[in-house]
């Protein structure tokens, strides 16, 4: 007699809240395949856990923007944010798209010329970039975005020494009625700083300001703080043209549009409440329509978007480790993956399905990472079907940010694959060894041996 | 119009702070010449209504809103199958966002709604109160949104003890002093989250007006009353209907000037000098609605018909001094149903 | 540890299960019902992980450490008491 399918013996009260099939039902629907790869053999083949990306789902999300906007705004250009993911395939998937590239570092630079962006196309933005950075930057003839006087000074300087004019766009910070302001990056619009900027790299005449930037926030839950932040930047643009008798050629109006993850402590979850692509464009678009340029005069519009196009596209397989019974009667759920590679934990709700058929009763169970750490908390709680030693669940919408905020801490960082549009999947990272660590060890002569009693 | 509807109802949490469900499902049972099926859609398997079987033919349990409208979409068709429902009454505030958004798709289903769109919804939100009497010209209690403690003494500055200290959301407190804000901010704070809001407190009597408007800027109907006895939950105990034009009048300019549609409960202050501030505008109809439905405004039943595109005149009149008055009752229920409902989801 | 099922205890075949002695109602998986049928047969938990081996695609290991579970949370929810 064939034997049935075991699951292990779940008893829910039924007396506090909603606890049968049909109050948690469909949230647990198994999910065993990605664009038609199997989970259950990438991690036979990759490990577990495991970070899986959909190239169909990446592609989809940048059309699903970039039509928002083009149907909207004549001139659009996305730059892909290198810091959401800079995974060179991932990067190569945007730039094939018709992505340019963003970076905040020498570093993400780099790796946008490897990848074959040219100087050009590469937005250079962030605090922090050293003389040589920004000679590099203006050699391949970036599009620098000032962040502060001292470093304008310095590109003033430096245009003389290398006979050279700059391209750059200032960052401008303001108030859109949204808390907190970020007003530590670039230069702010109400106090008139933004002007100073302006007027100095105008005056000089040494620069060429080409654009104006701003990053208003990240995760933005309201649309309608991208209409005033266009609104002043497209004053600042029109301001320009007034008393300097020049044209902005674009406007950056940043990143910042919110995925559909859930807020720690939201009630709805974020797939029913974040603005959709439309909202946002129809925000900026309509702001900018109406600001006020002639028909041949409108500027560039420019959008650095990182997290809206890629974490839903990012999948982390991950295996149970172990079932566990909390003091309290909670159930606990020790997952091979934890805040070392899921940072996002920390903010988000994460969705999580099992991937092999559960039925219907589930149970409530908070889910742990395997770091011997009490910080290592994937979900407070989360209702899943009884799961097995070595079951495998799936979390979803990890595809932003996890991939470059990832600690090697305590274990080491797992493989990468890509499922491309075929079905088929690819290694984009290998997973780290213990030799790939040490070999960037040296030891000092005497420390080289010991004995132990 | 066929001649039977079938219309799924939610909120049957007929406690002693009830949800709508079972006043709402009393009143389109009061419709006359029409014969209703009422579907209940429940969160909970202890929702009184659930053990109604003169008011609810049959009930569901439905995914929490915090599931996604995906999970509750996917139910819903698998309700429609069975009932083919011709419209949906959503009488929780948590839900109404789910149902607001999926209500292109249901109506592409066949099942009508009967509610404010998205932007209506938004912005009526206590928080954004002062704005929105801005833009509609009514009258609404000064306050003020605060966003963090170093904010609290500037913003003070404009107010005269004692304030309301208010979540987003929810909670609401009355302070009398600086130490009481402070305090006041930091539970708030915690639970609610930023920013923190602090309103004008206003001396005076609280009125409440059921109303609903056709989504064009017409008041269908609306019925003031009067709160005679509150319970320690502050709802209604008891009540009255009154003959104040100045709140009708409110109630029409408001739907005037937003476009509301569907049911809303306004709650209103008047002060010693007799001017009106609105103090909430609750999205759906309340509790109490029946009474409006008692002094001759079956309001429910006319959403119905306006969703399913009759003509539905505004109602001229409502008879004043029609008193509710709330009581409880302990039905006797069978194990075997709340066995029904707990495992198989259905009753 | 062996566990009796207290006596007043019933389950459905939907998996309800109703305590009159405190009042509480529960819902029990498949496997769950199962064992609260073994033990109403007085069945040792030696026995009770035979029968569920003999029947269910599962390793002994795997069925003692869960039966160990749901034990535990038999006797937290008062529904058995060590025999």
């Amino acid at each position: 007699m064939e034997k049935k399918r075991y699951e292990r013996p779940v008893i829910a009260s039924l007396n506090a809240g909603i606890t049968n099939k049909f109050g948690t039902r469909n949230l647990n629907e198994p999910i065993s395949h990605i664009d038609g790869a199997s989970i259950k053999e990438i991690t036979e083949q990759y490990g577990s856990p495991v970070f899986i990306l959909s190239e169909r789902k990446i592609r989809q999300l940048y059309r699903d923007a970039h039509r928002a906007f083009s149907t909207r705004y004549p001139k659009v250009q996305f730059a892909w944010s290198y810091k959401t993911n800079y995974l060179n395939a991932v990067c190569n998937v945007f730039h094939q798209e018709g992505s340019w590239a963003e970076v905040v570092s020498i570093f993400e630079y780099e790796k946008a010329l490897a990848n074959g962006v040219e100087g050009r196309h590469i937005l250079f933005n962030g605090p922090e970039k050293t003389e040589s950075d920004l000679r590099k930057a203006i050699e391949h003839d970036s599009l620098i975005h000032i962040d502060h006087f001292d470093e304008l000074y310095q590109l003033l300087e430096m245009s003389e020494s290398l006979k050279k004019r700059p391209r750059v766009a200032i960052r401008v910070n303001m108030d859109t009625g949204i808390y907190p302001m970020w007003d530590r990056f670039g230069f702010n619009y109400e106090s008139g700083q933004a002007w100073d900027a302006i007027n100095k790299i105008i005056l000089t005449n040494k620069l060429d300001l080409v654009g104006l930037h701003c990053h208003i926030g990240t995760f933005m839950l309201s649309a309608n703080a991208y209409a005033v932040a266009a609104a002043k930047l497209a004053d600042l643009a029109l301001g320009i043209k007034l008393h300097h008798k020049q044209n902005i050629e674009y406007l950056d109006l940043g990143g910042g549009f919110a995925s559909k993850n859930t807020l720690k402590g939201s009630f709805l979850p974020g797939a029913d409440t974040i603005p959709s692509f439309d909202d946002y464009a129809e925000a900026i678009c309509g702001t900018l329509l109406n600001a006020g340029f002639t028909r041949e005069n409108l500027p560039m519009l420019i959008l650095e978007t990182g997290r809206a196009l890629v974490d839903e596209a990012g999948f982390l397989a991950a295996s149970v480790v172990a079932n566990k019974r909390l003091s309290d009667g909670r159930k606990a759920l020790v997952l091979d993956a934890g805040v070392n590679i899921l940072f996002t934990s920390f903010w988000y709700e994460h969705k999580m399905t099992p991937v092999e058929p559960a039925s219907h009763h589930t149970e409530a169970s908070v889910v742990y990472g395997p770091l011997c750490m009490n910080i290592d908390v994937v979900r407070e709680s989360v209702t899943l079907p009884p799961l097995r030693k070595n079951d495998l669940v799936l979390i979803h919408t990890v595809g932003a940010y996890n991939m470059t905020q990832w600690m090697q801490f305590i274990a080491m960082r797992p493989a990468v694959v890509m499922v491309d549009q075929e079905g088929k999947t690819h290694l984009l990272r290998r997973a780290e060894k213990t030799d790939d660590l040490n070999a960037m060890e040296s030891m000092p002569e005497h420390l080289q041996s010991f004995s132990l009693a | 119009m066929k001649s039977e509807l079938v219309i799924a109802v939610s909120g049957l949490n007929n406690t002693d702070n009830p949800g709508p469900g079972i006043p709402v499902i009393r009143a389109l049972r009061d419709w006359k010449g029409k014969k209703v099926r009422i579907i209940g859609l429940s969160y909970d398997h202890l929702e009184p209504g659930l053990y109604l079987p003169e008011w609810v033919d049959k009930s569901y349990q439905v995914p929490y809103p915090s599931a996604g409208s995906d999970n509750l979409m996917l139910r819903l068709k698998y309700i429609h199958s069975i009932e083919r429902l011709d419209f949906i009454f959503p009488n929780f505030d948590a839900e109404l966002f789910s149902y607001m958004k999926m209500a292109p798709e249901l109506q592409s289903m066949g099942i009508h709604t009967f509610l404010p769109g998205l932007d209506q919804f938004e912005e009526r939100h206590k928080y954004r109160l002062p704005e929105f009497g801005e833009k509609y010209q009514l009258a609404v209690p000064k306050s003020l949104s605060v966003n963090s403690l170093a904010d609290v003494p500037a913003a003070l500055s404009q107010f005269e003890f004692p304030v309301v200290v208010k979540g987003k959301f929810y909670e609401a407190y009355i302070a009398y002093s600086m130490d009481q804000v402070q305090n006041y901010f930091h539970k708030i704070q915690a639970k609610w989250g930023l920013p923190v809001i602090f309103q004008q407190f206003i001396q005076g009597n609280e009125y409440n007006v059921v109303a609903m408007g056709d989504g064009k800027g017409n008041t269908i109907g609306a019925v003031p009353m009067r709160k005679q006895y509150i319970t320690d939950k502050g709802k209604a105990w008891a009540g009255i209907t009154l003959d104040e034009p100045a709140l009708i009048e409110m109630t029409r300019k408001l739907i005037a000037a937003n476009h509301w549609r569907g049911g809303m409960e306004l709650e209103l202050i008047k002060d010693r000098n007799g001017q009106l501030y609105i103090v909430e505008i609750n999205p759906r109809f309340p509790a109490w609605v029946y009474l409006a439905v008692a002094a001759g405004q079956n309001m429910p039943a006319a959403a119905v018909k306006l969703a399913l595109g009759e003509d539905v005149p505004p109602f001229e009149s409502y008879e004043v001094g029609k008193m509710f008055v709330r009581y409880s009752w302990d039905n006797i229920v069978n194990l075997s149903d709340f066995e029904k409902i707990s495992t198989l989801g259905e009753l | 540890m062996n566990l009796r099922l207290k006596n007043n205890i019933a389950v459905s075949d939907s998996g309800f299960v109703f305590n009159p002695s405190t009042g509480d109602s529960f819902s029990i998986n498949p496997v769950g019902i199962d064992i609260i049928q073994l033990l109403r047969a007085s069945k040792s938990e030696q026995d009770i992980i035979e029968d569920l081996s003999d029947r269910y695609d599962a390793d002994t290991q795997t069925i003692e450490k869960d039966l160990y579970d749901f034990f535990t949370l038999l006797l937290q929810h008062q529904l058995a008491e060590k025999a």
